[in-house]
């Protein structure tokens, strides 16, 4: 056993609401720079719809993620490493998204507005493309199919559509909608990681958190490819990859993400698991792929289990990290209520970001002024909710209903119950036991879901930099400075000049620009 | 003096600039070391010219490690008649370069004509870019039309031996003298794109990833 510790997180899509907050402060953040506009680290999908980029669900199409061989090994879906370096797929990948999969990214001449000569109609500031300068007749951008708008068109488009037999209705009336916000899975099996051939793509040993070597891509874009949920993108402007990095100055210093920092919904919560490192690929290969959501549970050790911590010391894991664990409500609302599921286990990358899944408004029947009197007609009802358990089982669990439909049995049933005593009504406790919950548990479950305070959606351990280098000797250094030829050599530690990409701002104050390349 | 120049300064200053930019440029830009791939931009023209150049320079480069580092002696030791030698040099040669060549010409298309490819194209991508077309052009011509032409001409004899006295220091530019022009352009305009290879996008051919084969999927990475 090799015991390691993820910071990975929950989104309760319960409470999204779909605001793009998460979305906006993660862009301003990290990627409002040019050849990055297209890029969105953290975006909110209106779902049914195709997402961004378009399809990305459609793995024939784009070849994401793993598949077993017929050997029973497994394999990336886009190939062999044989096949990426010997049959020419290096040359040409055949299977990469292009920009236009995303969208072109475009500004407005705004000066337009203010220079136009005088005329009979008022001026228009036209959509230019950021890339040719040319003007653009915009038929697709970010969130084009937010709120279901045109979801008559995108809607049967959805790849998890077009997996339930039955009919599906995209009338305005009685289709149905939810959201899904998307990040890096920071995934125990990165696929990405897998397809890089410069090896420049790792998961950092102490957290988890997959990143992009910079210095080390060589922009081959397999990482494009591997990654299933499309989520590592390609810098038009620096010719390399780049993706969330989970905000790891943030986590490190034991804050949460923008993303999770941000959320109105204060739907995200942050913590420690502890995992097999050595079952890892074992726990990828299982055959039947709604077996993988089980096999991924099981991966996650007991953090209050005397053995493992034991084990989890003898690992390097420290005390406090052990703690993070003990605390951690990404176990808790995963693993312990087994409320929240990895997004499409069936891709096999073992992704490390949660979701709980959405009650419809079915609880209004249960809740409302008219509701019903019986609560037990709670089981019956969620499987007549109004987005289909399919849908939801397509996302979550690679289409096994069950423990789905048991996730939203078991936050229905906590509504309930939190209901009764607060408006001082007697309550059956026997129909908890029917979703396997202790009255205490319901209330921890409650006020981590529905008080969500801050500390409680947030258990990060700081990271433990002493371990490895003098802290000492860095206090008043920038930090980063490790280069023995400029001395201090962060290039990013000053303020970004308008109009300048990321490159040539490293080029400028790296060596004046003598290989502008 | 000029054929010392041509012959022998010129092409020791392009090595030397090889040499020396690669091992600056690795040491100090490893940032900006990428394949700078535009699939992402355009895809459909890349697929055929991008396949097409690729797969024709490898086996045009191994023929002329072959063309200019063998002597004749040794492939006649093995057997092989000079005739013999000529006709698979003229044949797999040509039809190597031909691809090459409608490959790179695809490439110019694209670069010049897609107008995103084009705003994405630094002044080094597009020296590069027409450099390429006229050292593969130029090489195709000389094959096909120089040899038939001037059909004494035995570059093994001439810029072969050159070449090798090049690399062990003693450099006769007397043998360069009497080569037909088209070879003395691609010979001249090859060790051109030799001198400026590390200061472009060149680079990536290094980076060809031979070890990915080898190691395992998934990679940790720890502080140390």
């Amino acid at each position: 056993m090799k015991i390691k510790a993820q910071v990975a997180m929950v989104l309760n899509l319960d409470k999204c609401i779909g605001c793009h907050t998460c979305s906006v402060t993660c862009k301003n953040t990290w990627t409002n720079r040019p050849g990055a506009e297209y890029m969105w680290f953290n975006n909110v999908e209106t779902r049914p719809g195709m997402g961004y980029p378009h399809r990305w669900e459609d793995q024939e199409k784009y070849k994401g993620g793993w598949v077993l061989g017929k050997n029973g090994k497994l394999e990336l879906k886009s190939g062999t490493k044989m096949s990426k370096i010997a049959l020419g797929k290096i040359f040409y990948n055949p299977d990469m998204p292009e920009l236009k999969d995303y969208y072109e990214p475009w500004t407005y001449n705004y000066s337009h507005l203010t220079t136009a000569k005088s005329g009979e109609h008022s001026p228009v500031a036209r959509a230019e493309s950021v890339i040719t300068g040319e003007k653009m007749d915009l038929e697709w951008g970010p969130n084009w199919d937010d709120q279901l708008a045109g979801g008559h068109i995108t809607g049967p488009k959805d790849p998890n559509i077009q997996k339930i037999e039955e009919e599906i209705m995209f009338n305005y009336e009685q289709t149905f909608m939810t959201y899904l916000p998307r990040l890096c899975e920071h995934c125990l099996n990165p696929s990405c990681v897998a397809s890089c051939p410069s090896g420049a793509m790792y998961k950092r040993d102490e957290d988890g958190i997959v990143l992009v070597d910079q210095d080390a891509c060589r922009g081959w874009r397999y990482c494009m490819t591997g990654c299933p949920y499309k989520k590592v993108y390609f810098n038009w402007q620096t010719n390399k990859a780049e993706k969330c990095h989970f905000c790891f100055p943030r986590v490190e210093a034991g804050i949460p993400t923008v993303c999770s920092e941000t959320c109105t919904g204060r739907m995200r919560y942050l913590g420690v698991l502890l995992y097999d490192a050595d079952k890892v690929l074992e726990a990828a290969t299982v055959e039947n792929p709604k077996d993988l959501y089980q096999s991924q549970l099981d991966l996650f050790l007991d953090p209050n289990d005397p053995e493992v911590i034991a084990q989890a010391e003898k690992d390097g894991i420290s005390y406090e990290w052990i703690k993070a664990a003990q605390n951690s409500p990404v176990y808790k609302l995963a693993i312990e209520y087994k409320l929240a599921f990895p997004l499409h286990p069936e891709y096999r990358t073992l992704p490390m970001v949660w979701y709980c899944p959405p009650l419809s408004p079915i609880m209004n029947l249960f809740e409302g002024k008219d509701s019903i009197k019986n609560p037990d007609l709670i089981f019956p009802a969620i499987e007549e909710m109004r987005t289909p358990l399919e849908y939801l089982a397509n996302m979550l669990t690679a289409g096994d209903v069950e423990p789905v439909k048991k996730s939203l049995q078991r936050m229905a049933m906590m509504r309930s119950y939190m209901r009764a005593i607060s408006a001082g009504k007697d309550y059956d406790l026997s129909r908890l036991d029917r979703v396997g919950m202790t009255p205490e548990a319901v209330k921890q479950m409650y006020r981590l879901l529905a008080i969500a305070k801050y500390e409680d959606r947030f258990v990060i351990p700081t990271s433990h930099k002493e371990g490895y280098m003098d802290p000492y000797r860095a206090q008043g250094s920038e930090g980063y400075g490790t280069s023995q030829l400029f001395g201090a050599d962060c290039d990013g530690c000053m303020p970004v000049t308008p109009g300048k990409s990321t490159k040539d701002i490293y080029q400028d104050n790296f060596y004046g620009g003598i290989w502008r390349d | 003096m000029v054929s010392q120049l041509l012959w022998v300064i010129f092409p020791y200053l392009c090595i030397f600039s090889f040499i020396i930019g690669h091992i600056f440029r690795f040491r100090y830009d490893q940032f900006n070391w990428t394949a700078k791939s535009s699939e992402f931009i355009e895809k459909k023209t890349l697929k055929y010219g991008s396949l097409m150049f690729h797969i024709g320079i490898v086996p045009v480069f191994l023929g002329h490690v072959v063309g200019l580092g063998v002597p004749k002696e040794w492939t006649r030791a093995l057997g092989i008649s000079d005739h013999l030698y000529h006709l698979g040099a003229a044949f797999g040669g040509g039809f190597f370069g031909i691809i090459t060549l409608i490959g790179m010409i695809l490439l110019t298309y694209r670069r010049l004509s897609v107008k995103a490819v084009r705003k994405l194209s630094s002044v080094s991508d597009i020296i590069v870019n027409l450099l390429l077309l006229f050292i593969v052009f130029i090489g195709v011509y000389a094959t096909f039309f120089t040899t038939i032409a001037v059909p004494d001409f035995d570059y093994r004899e001439t810029i072969s031996v050159w070449f090798r006295g090049l690399l062990v220091f003693s450099p006769d530019a007397v043998f360069m003298n009497t080569v037909p022009l088209s070879f003395q352009l691609h010979v001249l305009t090859g060790f051109l794109i030799i001198g400026l290879w590390p200061y472009t996008r060149l680079v990536h051919v290094w980076s060809v990833p031979v070890n990915y084969v080898g190691r395992s999927y998934i990679i940790y990475r720890k502080h140390r």
